[in-house]
Protein backbone atom coordinates (compact mmCIF):
# COMPACT_ATOMS: atom_id res chain seq x y z
CA UNK A 1 0.00 0.00 0.00
CA UNK A 2 0.85 3.65 -0.73
CA UNK A 3 2.52 4.99 2.34
CA UNK A 4 1.62 8.29 0.96
CA UNK A 5 -1.94 7.42 0.69
CA UNK A 6 -1.61 6.13 4.46
CA UNK A 7 -0.08 9.60 4.97
CA UNK A 8 -3.23 10.80 3.88
CA UNK A 9 -5.34 9.45 5.64
CA UNK A 10 -3.53 10.22 8.87
CA UNK A 11 -3.98 13.94 7.45
CA UNK A 12 -7.87 13.32 7.14
CA UNK A 13 -8.33 11.95 10.77
CA UNK A 14 -6.42 14.82 11.95
CA UNK A 15 -9.06 17.03 10.30
CA UNK A 16 -11.81 15.57 11.20
CA UNK A 17 -13.92 14.11 14.53
CA UNK A 18 -13.44 10.72 13.04
CA UNK A 19 -12.15 8.18 15.54
CA UNK A 20 -11.17 5.48 13.30
CA UNK A 21 -11.05 4.64 9.79
CA UNK A 22 -10.16 1.20 8.37
CA UNK A 23 -9.59 0.65 4.35
CA UNK A 24 -8.92 -2.54 2.74
CA UNK A 25 -7.54 -2.79 -0.81
CA UNK A 26 -7.87 -6.36 -2.10
CA UNK A 27 -5.07 -8.36 0.40
CA UNK A 28 -3.97 -5.35 2.11
CA UNK A 29 -5.92 -2.97 4.15
CA UNK A 30 -4.72 -0.21 7.05
CA UNK A 31 -6.89 0.93 9.73
CA UNK A 32 -5.78 4.22 11.87
CA UNK A 33 -7.18 4.86 15.43
CA UNK A 34 -7.32 8.29 17.15
CA UNK A 35 -6.13 7.78 20.31
CA UNK A 36 -8.25 10.08 22.80
CA UNK A 37 -5.82 10.46 25.05
CA UNK A 38 -2.93 11.00 23.03
CA UNK A 39 -0.46 14.07 23.97
CA UNK A 40 0.45 16.43 21.45
CA UNK A 41 1.59 14.45 18.24
CA UNK A 42 4.47 16.62 17.94
CA UNK A 43 7.18 14.89 19.98
CA UNK A 44 5.89 11.61 18.18
CA UNK A 45 8.50 10.58 15.69
CA UNK A 46 10.87 7.14 15.36
CA UNK A 47 11.54 8.05 19.12
CA UNK A 48 12.84 4.36 19.90
CA UNK A 49 15.05 2.12 17.80
CA UNK A 50 16.76 2.99 14.66
CA UNK A 51 15.04 1.94 10.79
CA UNK A 52 14.76 -1.76 10.53
CA UNK A 53 11.90 -2.05 13.31
CA UNK A 54 10.57 1.28 12.45
CA UNK A 55 10.33 0.28 8.53
CA UNK A 56 8.07 -2.65 8.73
CA UNK A 57 5.21 -2.44 10.66
CA UNK A 58 4.80 1.55 10.54
CA UNK A 59 2.57 1.81 7.30
CA UNK A 60 0.43 -0.91 8.86
CA UNK A 61 0.17 0.46 12.36
CA UNK A 62 0.51 4.14 11.93
CA UNK A 63 1.41 4.99 14.83
CA UNK A 64 3.63 7.86 13.81
CA UNK A 65 3.00 10.99 12.05
CA UNK A 66 5.86 12.22 10.72
CA UNK A 67 3.30 14.47 7.55
CA UNK A 68 0.46 15.79 9.71
CA UNK A 69 2.34 17.05 12.72
CA UNK A 70 3.91 20.59 12.64
CA UNK A 71 7.46 20.38 12.94
CA UNK A 72 9.24 21.79 15.86
CA UNK A 73 12.71 22.89 15.06
CA UNK A 74 14.16 23.43 11.33
CA UNK A 75 13.10 20.71 8.81
CA UNK A 76 15.55 20.18 6.32
CA UNK A 77 13.67 19.47 2.98
CA UNK A 78 14.72 17.66 0.15
CA UNK A 79 15.62 19.68 -3.23
CA UNK A 80 14.37 16.98 -5.39
CA UNK A 81 12.07 14.34 -6.47
CA UNK A 82 13.55 10.47 -5.65
CA UNK A 83 13.82 8.14 -3.35
CA UNK A 84 15.14 8.87 0.50
CA UNK A 85 17.94 6.58 2.06
CA UNK A 86 19.11 6.53 5.32
CA UNK A 87 22.43 5.60 4.29
CA UNK A 88 24.91 5.10 2.04
CA UNK A 89 24.57 1.73 0.58
CA UNK A 90 22.11 -1.31 1.15
CA UNK A 91 23.83 -2.93 5.15
CA UNK A 92 25.71 0.35 5.44
CA UNK A 93 25.46 2.30 8.55
CA UNK A 94 22.77 4.64 8.63
CA UNK A 95 24.01 8.68 8.39
CA UNK A 96 22.27 9.96 11.17
CA UNK A 97 19.93 8.68 14.10
CA UNK A 98 17.97 10.51 16.53
CA UNK A 99 20.08 12.38 19.12
CA UNK A 100 22.74 12.60 16.91
CA UNK A 101 25.07 15.88 16.83
CA UNK A 102 25.68 17.23 13.08
CA UNK A 103 27.38 20.03 12.24
CA UNK A 104 26.53 22.29 9.20
CA UNK A 105 27.86 20.01 6.08
CA UNK A 106 27.53 16.60 7.59
CA UNK A 107 25.78 14.14 5.16
CA UNK A 108 22.46 13.16 6.88
CA UNK A 109 20.90 11.42 3.77
CA UNK A 110 20.37 10.68 0.72
CA UNK A 111 17.66 11.52 -2.12
CA UNK A 112 18.87 9.30 -5.51
CA UNK A 113 17.57 10.31 -8.38
CA UNK A 114 17.92 8.91 -11.85
CA UNK A 115 20.59 6.52 -10.66
CA UNK A 116 22.58 9.33 -9.36
CA UNK A 117 22.84 9.83 -5.51
CA UNK A 118 22.69 12.93 -4.11
CA UNK A 119 24.23 13.67 -0.81
CA UNK A 120 21.97 15.93 1.70
CA UNK A 121 23.70 17.93 4.04
CA UNK A 122 22.73 19.54 7.30
CA UNK A 123 22.02 23.36 6.83
CA UNK A 124 22.40 23.58 10.77
CA UNK A 125 24.24 22.43 13.47
CA UNK A 126 22.07 20.88 16.01
CA UNK A 127 20.60 18.01 17.27
CA UNK A 128 18.75 15.23 14.92
CA UNK A 129 15.68 15.63 16.62
CA UNK A 130 13.50 13.48 14.29
CA UNK A 131 13.55 11.44 10.63
CA UNK A 132 10.42 11.64 9.11
CA UNK A 133 10.78 9.52 5.70
CA UNK A 134 11.89 5.99 5.75
CA UNK A 135 14.36 4.17 4.09
CA UNK A 136 13.57 3.58 0.54
CA UNK A 137 10.41 6.25 0.48
CA UNK A 138 10.01 8.16 -2.48
CA UNK A 139 9.78 11.84 -1.31
CA UNK A 140 8.77 14.85 -3.52
CA UNK A 141 10.09 18.40 -4.13
CA UNK A 142 10.70 20.62 -0.46
CA UNK A 143 9.04 17.36 1.56
CA UNK A 144 10.28 17.56 4.80
CA UNK A 145 13.11 14.84 5.62
CA UNK A 146 15.17 15.55 8.69
CA UNK A 147 14.19 17.79 12.00
CA UNK A 148 17.30 19.47 13.30
CA UNK A 149 16.87 21.13 16.58
CA UNK B 1 -2.36 -0.59 -22.96
CA UNK B 2 -0.50 2.00 -20.80
CA UNK B 3 -0.61 1.08 -16.95
CA UNK B 4 0.39 4.61 -15.18
CA UNK B 5 0.69 7.79 -16.96
CA UNK B 6 2.78 10.97 -15.47
CA UNK B 7 0.75 13.99 -16.97
CA UNK B 8 3.67 15.91 -17.23
CA UNK B 9 1.83 19.58 -17.62
CA UNK B 10 -0.51 21.59 -16.25
CA UNK B 11 -3.98 23.48 -16.06
CA UNK B 12 -6.32 23.02 -18.57
CA UNK B 13 -4.64 20.16 -20.96
CA UNK B 14 -3.57 18.15 -17.54
CA UNK B 15 -7.15 18.14 -16.75
CA UNK B 16 -8.25 17.06 -20.46
CA UNK B 17 -5.23 14.19 -20.63
CA UNK B 18 -6.66 12.99 -16.94
CA UNK B 19 -10.13 12.40 -18.38
CA UNK B 20 -8.51 10.34 -21.24
CA UNK B 21 -6.71 8.52 -18.80
CA UNK B 22 -9.31 7.78 -16.47
CA UNK B 23 -11.72 6.70 -19.38
CA UNK B 24 -8.94 3.92 -20.58
CA UNK B 25 -8.66 3.17 -17.08
CA UNK B 26 -4.85 4.00 -16.78
CA UNK B 27 -3.94 5.39 -13.17
CA UNK B 28 -2.46 8.83 -13.15
CA UNK B 29 0.35 10.63 -11.77
CA UNK B 30 -0.11 14.54 -11.43
CA UNK B 31 3.22 16.33 -11.28
CA UNK B 32 2.88 19.64 -10.55
CA UNK B 33 5.00 22.79 -9.06
CA UNK B 34 4.25 24.28 -5.22
CA UNK B 35 1.76 26.42 -6.07
CA UNK B 36 -0.03 23.98 -7.96
CA UNK B 37 -0.76 21.58 -5.72
CA UNK B 38 -4.56 22.82 -6.14
CA UNK B 39 -4.95 22.70 -9.68
CA UNK B 40 -8.12 20.62 -10.77
CA UNK B 41 -6.39 17.38 -12.26
CA UNK B 42 -4.16 17.38 -9.22
CA UNK B 43 -6.74 17.08 -6.87
CA UNK B 44 -8.59 14.50 -8.99
CA UNK B 45 -5.65 12.27 -10.28
CA UNK B 46 -4.58 8.71 -8.33
CA UNK B 47 -1.25 9.84 -7.44
CA UNK B 48 0.77 13.95 -7.28
CA UNK B 49 4.06 14.71 -6.94
CA UNK B 50 5.32 18.04 -6.19
CA UNK B 51 8.22 18.19 -8.65
CA UNK B 52 9.97 21.87 -7.95
CA UNK B 53 9.30 25.87 -7.01
CA UNK B 54 6.97 27.42 -9.03
CA UNK B 55 8.81 28.67 -11.70
CA UNK B 56 8.46 26.95 -15.12
CA UNK B 57 12.49 26.31 -15.36
CA UNK B 58 12.27 24.76 -12.26
CA UNK B 59 9.46 22.35 -12.63
CA UNK B 60 7.57 21.84 -15.42
CA UNK B 61 10.80 21.92 -17.78
CA UNK B 62 12.50 20.56 -15.17
CA UNK B 63 13.86 17.33 -16.73
CA UNK B 64 15.42 15.33 -14.49
CA UNK B 65 12.18 16.05 -11.71
CA UNK B 66 9.61 15.10 -14.20
CA UNK B 67 11.64 11.81 -14.61
CA UNK B 68 12.28 11.40 -11.32
CA UNK B 69 8.64 11.84 -10.55
CA UNK B 70 7.74 9.01 -13.41
CA UNK B 71 10.59 6.55 -11.31
CA UNK B 72 9.24 7.24 -7.72
CA UNK B 73 5.39 6.36 -9.03
CA UNK B 74 6.60 3.18 -11.28
CA UNK B 75 4.75 5.07 -13.66
CA UNK B 76 5.02 3.64 -18.01
CA UNK B 77 4.61 6.93 -19.99
CA UNK B 78 4.80 10.58 -19.61
CA UNK B 79 2.86 12.37 -21.56
CA UNK B 80 4.06 16.39 -22.35
CA UNK B 81 0.53 17.98 -23.25
CA UNK B 82 1.28 21.02 -25.55
CA UNK B 83 4.18 23.70 -24.79
CA UNK B 84 6.76 22.97 -22.08
CA UNK B 85 8.61 19.81 -23.60
CA UNK B 86 6.22 18.97 -25.43
CA UNK B 87 8.79 19.56 -28.79
CA UNK B 88 11.50 19.03 -26.57
CA UNK B 89 13.40 16.39 -28.49
CA UNK B 90 15.99 15.65 -26.05
CA UNK B 91 13.35 15.71 -23.32
CA UNK B 92 11.48 12.77 -25.65
CA UNK B 93 15.48 10.77 -25.59
CA UNK B 94 16.12 10.59 -21.78
CA UNK B 95 12.43 9.69 -20.89
CA UNK B 96 12.91 6.80 -23.24
CA UNK B 97 16.18 6.13 -22.41
CA UNK B 98 15.13 6.28 -18.79
CA UNK B 99 12.85 3.20 -19.33
CA UNK B 100 9.47 5.23 -20.14
CA UNK B 101 7.39 5.83 -23.06
CA UNK B 102 7.05 9.16 -24.84
CA UNK B 103 3.06 9.86 -25.68
CA UNK B 104 4.25 11.15 -29.15
CA UNK B 105 6.31 10.83 -31.83
CA UNK B 106 10.40 9.72 -31.51
CA UNK B 107 12.81 12.20 -30.80
CA UNK B 108 14.10 11.61 -33.93
CA UNK B 109 10.81 13.03 -35.62
CA UNK B 110 10.50 15.82 -33.35
CA UNK B 111 13.50 17.38 -34.22
CA UNK B 112 13.90 17.14 -37.86
CA UNK B 113 10.21 18.73 -37.68
CA UNK B 114 11.51 21.02 -35.32
CA UNK B 115 14.05 22.50 -37.35
CA UNK B 116 11.82 24.31 -39.58
CA UNK B 117 14.57 23.87 -42.45
CA UNK B 118 15.09 20.46 -42.43
CA UNK B 119 10.96 20.06 -41.74
CA UNK B 120 10.11 22.24 -45.10
CA UNK B 121 12.86 20.00 -46.98
CA UNK B 122 11.32 16.84 -45.43
CA UNK B 123 8.06 18.09 -46.57
CA UNK B 124 8.94 18.75 -50.53
CA UNK B 125 10.30 15.58 -50.66
CA UNK B 126 6.82 14.02 -49.80
CA UNK B 127 4.60 16.11 -52.06
CA UNK B 128 3.37 19.10 -49.91
CA UNK B 129 2.85 22.48 -50.94
CA UNK B 130 5.46 24.74 -49.50
CA UNK B 131 5.81 28.33 -49.70
CA UNK B 132 8.61 29.70 -52.39
CA UNK B 133 11.48 29.80 -50.63
CA UNK B 134 15.05 29.70 -50.04
CA UNK B 135 14.69 25.82 -49.98
CA UNK B 136 17.54 25.58 -47.53
CA UNK B 137 19.49 27.46 -44.94
CA UNK B 138 21.13 30.90 -45.97
CA UNK B 139 24.73 31.30 -45.41
CA UNK B 140 27.38 34.66 -45.16
CA UNK B 141 27.46 34.65 -48.85
CA UNK B 142 25.84 38.36 -49.63
CA UNK B 143 25.61 37.51 -53.32
CA UNK B 144 23.81 34.55 -52.96
CA UNK B 145 21.45 35.40 -50.61
CA UNK B 146 20.44 38.67 -52.92
CA UNK B 147 20.10 36.71 -55.86
CA UNK B 148 17.60 34.10 -53.89
CA UNK B 149 15.85 37.21 -52.73
CA UNK B 150 15.36 38.59 -56.14
CA UNK B 151 14.38 34.71 -57.82
CA UNK B 152 11.26 34.49 -54.98
CA UNK B 153 10.41 37.98 -54.80
CA UNK B 154 9.49 40.94 -52.38
CA UNK B 155 8.18 41.16 -49.85
CA UNK B 156 9.98 38.16 -48.30
CA UNK B 157 10.15 37.20 -44.93
CA UNK B 158 13.47 35.51 -43.22
CA UNK B 159 12.68 32.87 -41.00
CA UNK B 160 14.97 31.68 -37.94
CA UNK B 161 15.09 27.77 -38.53
CA UNK B 162 14.75 26.67 -34.30
CA UNK B 163 12.03 29.49 -34.64
CA UNK B 164 8.77 28.39 -34.93
CA UNK B 165 4.86 29.52 -33.38
CA UNK B 166 5.39 33.45 -34.80
CA UNK B 167 9.07 34.15 -33.21
CA UNK B 168 12.56 34.76 -34.98
CA UNK B 169 10.61 36.29 -38.02
CA UNK B 170 11.14 39.58 -40.11
CA UNK B 171 9.56 40.91 -43.06
CA UNK B 172 11.83 42.55 -45.66
CA UNK B 173 9.59 45.05 -47.91
CA UNK B 174 12.58 45.87 -50.09
CA UNK B 175 16.13 44.61 -51.10
CA UNK B 176 18.25 47.55 -49.41
CA UNK B 177 17.17 46.12 -46.22
CA UNK B 178 17.78 42.51 -47.06
CA UNK B 179 21.11 42.46 -45.63
CA UNK B 180 20.74 44.44 -42.42
CA UNK B 181 17.52 42.36 -41.70
CA UNK B 182 18.62 39.23 -41.78
CA UNK B 183 21.96 40.36 -39.55
CA UNK B 184 19.15 41.21 -37.16
CA UNK B 185 17.06 38.19 -36.94
CA UNK B 186 20.40 36.17 -36.84
CA UNK B 187 21.42 37.79 -33.59
CA UNK B 188 18.04 37.74 -32.05
CA UNK B 189 17.73 33.92 -32.93
CA UNK B 190 21.00 33.19 -31.53
CA UNK B 191 19.91 35.07 -28.32
CA UNK B 192 16.45 33.33 -28.15
CA UNK B 193 16.97 29.72 -29.91
CA UNK B 194 20.84 29.18 -29.39
CA UNK B 195 20.86 28.91 -32.84
CA UNK B 196 21.66 31.41 -35.54
CA UNK B 197 20.60 29.60 -38.76
CA UNK B 198 17.76 31.74 -41.08
CA UNK B 199 15.50 30.84 -44.25
CA UNK B 200 13.87 33.13 -46.51
CA UNK B 201 10.30 32.72 -47.77
CA UNK B 202 7.37 34.72 -49.60
CA UNK B 203 5.45 36.76 -47.63
CA UNK B 204 1.78 36.42 -48.28
CA UNK B 205 0.54 39.63 -47.47
CA UNK B 206 -3.29 38.45 -46.74
CA UNK B 207 -3.10 34.89 -45.96
CA UNK B 208 -5.59 32.69 -43.56
CA UNK B 209 -4.05 30.16 -41.22
CA UNK B 210 -5.91 26.72 -42.18
CA UNK B 211 -4.17 23.77 -40.60
CA UNK B 212 -4.66 20.06 -41.40
CA UNK B 213 -4.77 17.36 -38.23
CA UNK B 214 -3.56 13.57 -38.24
CA UNK B 215 -3.11 10.60 -36.50
CA UNK B 216 -0.46 8.02 -37.35
CA UNK B 217 0.33 4.59 -35.28
CA UNK B 218 3.98 4.24 -36.21
CA UNK B 219 3.23 0.88 -37.31
CA UNK B 220 2.39 2.03 -41.46
CA UNK B 221 -1.25 3.65 -40.91
CA UNK B 222 -2.10 7.24 -40.84
CA UNK B 223 -5.13 9.49 -41.46
CA UNK B 224 -6.46 12.71 -41.30
CA UNK B 225 -8.72 14.49 -39.58
CA UNK B 226 -9.70 17.36 -41.51
CA UNK B 227 -8.84 21.03 -41.32
CA UNK B 228 -9.39 23.78 -39.10
CA UNK B 229 -9.06 28.23 -39.48
CA UNK B 230 -7.23 29.49 -37.16
CA UNK B 231 -6.84 32.95 -38.54
CA UNK B 232 -7.93 34.85 -35.91
CA UNK B 233 -5.00 35.58 -34.12
CA UNK B 234 -3.21 38.65 -32.18
CA UNK B 235 0.10 38.70 -31.97
CA UNK B 236 0.38 35.13 -33.64
CA UNK B 237 -1.88 33.97 -30.39
CA UNK B 238 -5.22 32.31 -32.06
CA UNK B 239 -7.93 33.86 -30.08
CA UNK B 240 -10.64 31.81 -32.25
CA UNK B 241 -10.48 28.59 -34.30
CA UNK B 242 -12.89 26.53 -36.16
CA UNK B 243 -13.34 23.02 -37.87
CA UNK B 244 -14.02 22.88 -40.94
CA UNK B 245 -11.65 25.72 -42.95
CA UNK B 246 -14.94 27.50 -44.76
CA UNK B 247 -14.95 28.01 -48.25
CA UNK B 248 -11.78 26.66 -49.08
CA UNK B 249 -10.96 25.19 -52.54
CA UNK B 250 -12.14 22.04 -52.14
CA UNK B 251 -9.75 20.09 -54.56
CA UNK B 252 -6.93 21.65 -53.21
CA UNK B 253 -8.08 21.05 -49.90
CA UNK B 254 -8.20 17.08 -50.57
CA UNK B 255 -5.13 17.12 -52.27
CA UNK B 256 -3.10 18.88 -49.78
CA UNK B 257 -4.80 15.70 -46.86
CA UNK B 258 -3.28 13.30 -48.68
CA UNK B 259 -0.18 15.00 -48.70
CA UNK B 260 0.23 15.10 -45.06
CA UNK B 261 -1.17 11.44 -44.60
CA UNK B 262 1.63 10.83 -47.04
CA UNK B 263 4.37 12.71 -45.34
CA UNK B 264 3.14 10.93 -42.06
CA UNK B 265 4.47 7.81 -43.13
CA UNK B 266 7.66 8.62 -45.10
CA UNK B 267 8.88 10.57 -41.66
CA UNK B 268 7.17 7.60 -39.60
CA UNK B 269 5.26 10.10 -37.68
CA UNK B 270 3.46 8.15 -34.69
CA UNK B 271 1.08 9.90 -32.25
CA UNK B 272 -1.39 13.32 -33.43
CA UNK B 273 0.29 16.00 -35.21
CA UNK B 274 -0.84 19.45 -36.84
CA UNK B 275 0.41 20.20 -40.57
CA UNK B 276 0.17 23.92 -40.37
CA UNK B 277 -0.88 25.97 -43.63
CA UNK B 278 -0.44 29.62 -45.32
CA UNK B 279 -3.99 29.78 -47.45
CA UNK B 280 -4.53 32.40 -50.20
CA UNK B 281 -6.19 32.48 -53.68
CA UNK B 282 -6.84 28.76 -53.81
CA UNK B 283 -3.52 27.46 -52.85
CA UNK B 284 -2.38 25.84 -49.73
CA UNK B 285 1.42 26.94 -48.44
CA UNK B 286 3.39 25.06 -45.42
CA UNK B 287 5.18 26.85 -43.00
CA UNK B 288 6.07 24.19 -40.21
CA UNK B 289 4.28 21.08 -38.23
CA UNK B 290 3.47 20.62 -34.69
CA UNK B 291 4.50 17.37 -33.33
CA UNK B 292 2.08 17.72 -30.40
CA UNK B 293 -1.45 17.72 -29.08
CA UNK B 294 -2.52 21.14 -30.12
CA UNK B 295 -4.44 23.27 -27.97
CA UNK B 296 -7.44 23.73 -30.30
CA UNK B 297 -7.62 19.69 -30.84
CA UNK B 298 -11.64 20.02 -29.66
CA UNK B 299 -12.84 21.58 -33.01
CA UNK B 300 -11.66 18.27 -34.82
CA UNK B 301 -13.19 16.26 -32.19
CA UNK B 302 -16.77 17.81 -32.52
CA UNK B 303 -16.85 17.04 -36.45
CA UNK B 304 -15.56 13.55 -36.93
CA UNK B 305 -16.44 11.98 -33.03
CA UNK B 306 -12.94 11.15 -32.36
CA UNK B 307 -11.30 11.25 -29.18
CA UNK B 308 -7.75 12.47 -30.07
CA UNK B 309 -6.08 12.09 -26.65
CA UNK B 310 -7.25 8.86 -26.11
CA UNK B 311 -6.07 7.96 -29.28
CA UNK B 312 -2.42 9.25 -28.60
CA UNK B 313 -2.96 7.10 -25.46
CA UNK B 314 -4.03 3.52 -27.15
CA UNK B 315 -1.07 4.52 -29.87
CA UNK B 316 1.40 5.52 -26.84
CA UNK B 317 0.69 1.71 -25.91
CA UNK B 318 1.79 -0.36 -28.95
CA UNK B 319 -2.08 -0.64 -30.75
CA UNK B 320 -2.13 0.23 -34.00
CA UNK B 321 -4.65 2.41 -35.50
CA UNK B 322 -8.18 1.12 -35.58
CA UNK B 323 -9.76 4.05 -37.58
CA UNK B 324 -9.89 4.00 -41.34
CA UNK B 325 -9.74 7.09 -43.38
CA UNK B 326 -12.94 5.46 -45.03
CA UNK B 327 -14.41 5.44 -41.31
CA UNK B 328 -14.30 9.25 -40.82
CA UNK B 329 -17.41 11.10 -41.29
CA UNK B 330 -17.30 15.19 -41.44
CA UNK B 331 -20.32 16.73 -40.11
CA UNK B 332 -21.23 20.04 -38.98
CA UNK B 333 -19.41 22.65 -37.73
CA UNK B 334 -17.52 23.96 -34.44
CA UNK B 335 -15.89 27.05 -33.06
CA UNK B 336 -13.44 27.24 -30.39
CA UNK B 337 -13.12 30.45 -28.02
CA UNK B 338 -10.25 30.36 -25.88
CA UNK B 339 -10.78 32.14 -22.47
CA UNK B 340 -8.03 34.13 -21.22
CA UNK B 341 -7.71 35.84 -17.89
CA UNK B 342 -6.47 39.38 -19.20
CA UNK B 343 -8.14 42.21 -19.80
CA UNK B 344 -9.78 42.29 -22.62
CA UNK B 345 -8.67 46.05 -24.13
CA UNK B 346 -5.15 45.96 -22.74
CA UNK B 347 -4.71 42.42 -22.99
CA UNK B 348 -2.56 42.93 -19.46
CA UNK B 349 -2.43 39.35 -17.46
CA UNK B 350 -5.41 38.93 -14.99
CA UNK B 351 -3.78 36.44 -11.90
CA UNK B 352 -5.72 36.03 -8.87
CA UNK B 353 -8.90 34.33 -7.00
CA UNK B 354 -12.13 33.33 -9.04
CA UNK B 355 -14.83 33.81 -6.63
CA UNK B 356 -17.30 32.75 -9.06
CA UNK B 357 -17.72 29.99 -11.28
CA UNK B 358 -20.32 29.57 -13.60
CA UNK B 359 -20.06 27.38 -16.66
CA UNK B 360 -22.73 27.31 -19.48
CA UNK B 361 -24.28 24.31 -20.87
CA UNK B 362 -26.87 23.12 -23.56
CA UNK B 363 -26.86 21.32 -26.96
CA UNK B 364 -23.44 21.61 -28.81
CA UNK B 365 -21.51 23.06 -25.85
CA UNK B 366 -18.82 21.78 -24.23
CA UNK B 367 -16.56 23.50 -21.33
CA UNK B 368 -12.77 22.73 -21.87
CA UNK B 369 -11.55 24.23 -17.86
CA UNK B 370 -9.42 23.84 -14.89
CA UNK B 371 -10.99 26.75 -13.08
CA UNK B 372 -13.60 26.48 -10.05
CA UNK B 373 -15.03 28.92 -7.33
CA UNK B 374 -12.10 29.75 -5.46
CA UNK B 375 -9.48 28.86 -7.12
CA UNK B 376 -6.76 31.10 -7.33
CA UNK B 377 -4.83 31.37 -11.23
CA UNK B 378 -1.01 31.60 -10.17
CA UNK B 379 0.98 34.29 -12.35
CA UNK B 380 3.56 32.04 -12.69
CA UNK B 381 2.05 30.59 -16.09
CA UNK B 382 0.00 31.42 -19.46
CA UNK B 383 -2.68 32.80 -19.17
CA UNK B 384 -5.24 30.56 -21.00
CA UNK B 385 -7.70 29.48 -18.30
CA UNK B 386 -10.54 27.15 -20.83
CA UNK B 387 -11.82 26.89 -23.68
CA UNK B 388 -15.74 27.08 -24.72
CA UNK B 389 -16.48 24.56 -27.52
CA UNK B 390 -19.44 24.52 -29.11
CA UNK B 391 -20.98 22.20 -32.04
CA UNK B 392 -23.80 22.95 -34.75
CA UNK B 393 -24.87 21.16 -38.00
CA UNK B 394 -24.06 24.56 -39.66
CA UNK B 395 -21.42 27.04 -39.13
CA UNK B 396 -24.39 29.23 -37.95
CA UNK B 397 -25.96 27.35 -35.50
CA UNK B 398 -22.28 27.05 -34.10
CA UNK B 399 -21.71 30.31 -33.98
CA UNK B 400 -24.97 31.17 -31.83
CA UNK B 401 -24.49 28.17 -29.41
CA UNK B 402 -21.14 30.09 -28.69
CA UNK B 403 -23.08 33.55 -28.32
CA UNK B 404 -25.36 31.99 -25.68
CA UNK B 405 -22.61 30.26 -24.07
CA UNK B 406 -20.47 33.36 -23.95
CA UNK B 407 -23.96 35.14 -22.17
CA UNK B 408 -24.25 32.33 -20.10
CA UNK B 409 -20.46 32.25 -18.52
CA UNK B 410 -19.99 34.10 -15.41
CA UNK B 411 -16.45 34.54 -14.09
CA UNK B 412 -16.26 36.97 -11.04
CA UNK B 413 -13.05 38.07 -9.30
CA UNK B 414 -10.68 38.22 -12.03
CA UNK B 415 -10.66 39.97 -15.80
CA UNK B 416 -11.16 37.64 -18.62
CA UNK B 417 -11.54 38.07 -22.39
CA UNK B 418 -14.87 37.00 -22.31
CA UNK B 419 -16.10 40.64 -24.22
CA UNK B 420 -13.77 40.44 -26.83
CA UNK B 421 -14.45 37.04 -27.84
CA UNK B 422 -18.40 38.04 -27.27
CA UNK B 423 -17.39 41.31 -30.27
CA UNK B 424 -16.00 38.90 -32.36
CA UNK B 425 -18.70 36.32 -32.63
CA UNK B 426 -20.72 39.52 -33.18
CA UNK B 427 -18.69 40.71 -36.09
CA UNK B 428 -20.12 40.57 -39.71
CA UNK B 429 -16.95 39.59 -41.31
CA UNK B 430 -16.11 36.42 -38.68
CA UNK B 431 -19.78 35.56 -39.45
CA UNK B 432 -18.80 35.67 -43.39
CA UNK B 433 -15.75 33.44 -42.90
CA UNK B 434 -12.89 33.82 -44.73
CA UNK B 435 -10.70 36.69 -42.93
CA UNK B 436 -7.02 36.20 -42.84
CA UNK B 437 -4.33 36.45 -40.31
CA UNK B 438 -4.18 40.28 -40.02
CA UNK B 439 -7.95 40.77 -39.65
CA UNK B 440 -8.56 41.16 -35.76
CA UNK B 441 -5.15 43.43 -35.28
CA UNK B 442 -6.88 45.54 -37.73
CA UNK B 443 -10.40 45.44 -35.87
CA UNK B 444 -8.00 46.22 -33.08
CA UNK B 445 -6.43 48.78 -34.21
CA UNK B 446 -3.17 47.38 -32.95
Amino acid sequence: MDIRKVKKLIELIEQSDVEEIEINEGEESVRISRRSNQAPMAPQYFAAPPAPTAAAPAPETASTTPESAPPVGHSVRSPMVGTFYRSASPGAPAFIEVGKNVTVGDTICIVEAMKMMNQIEADKSGVIEAILVEDGEPVEFDQPLVIIA
Amino acid sequence: MLDKVVIANRGEIALRIMRACKELGIRTVAVHSQVDAELMHARLADETVCIGPNASKDSYLNIPSIISAAEVTDATAIHPGYGFLAENADFAERVEQSGFTFVGPTPEVIHLMGDKVSAIAAMKKAGVPTVPGSDGPLDDDDARTLKIAKRIGYPIIIKAAAGGGGRGMRVVHTEAALLKSKHITQTEAKGAFGDDTVYLEKFLENPRHVEVQVLADGQGNAIHLGDRDCSMQRRHQKVVEEAPAPGVDEEARQAVFASCVKACLDIGYRGAGTFEFLYEDGHYYFIEMNTRLQVEHPVSEFITGIDIVKQQLLIAGGSPLTIKQSDIYFRGHSVECRINAEDAKTFLPSPGKIDLFHAPGGPGMRVDSHIYSGYTIPPYYDSLIGKLISYGEDRATAIARMRNALDEIVIEGIRTNISLQKDIMADTNFQKGGFNIHYLEKKLGR
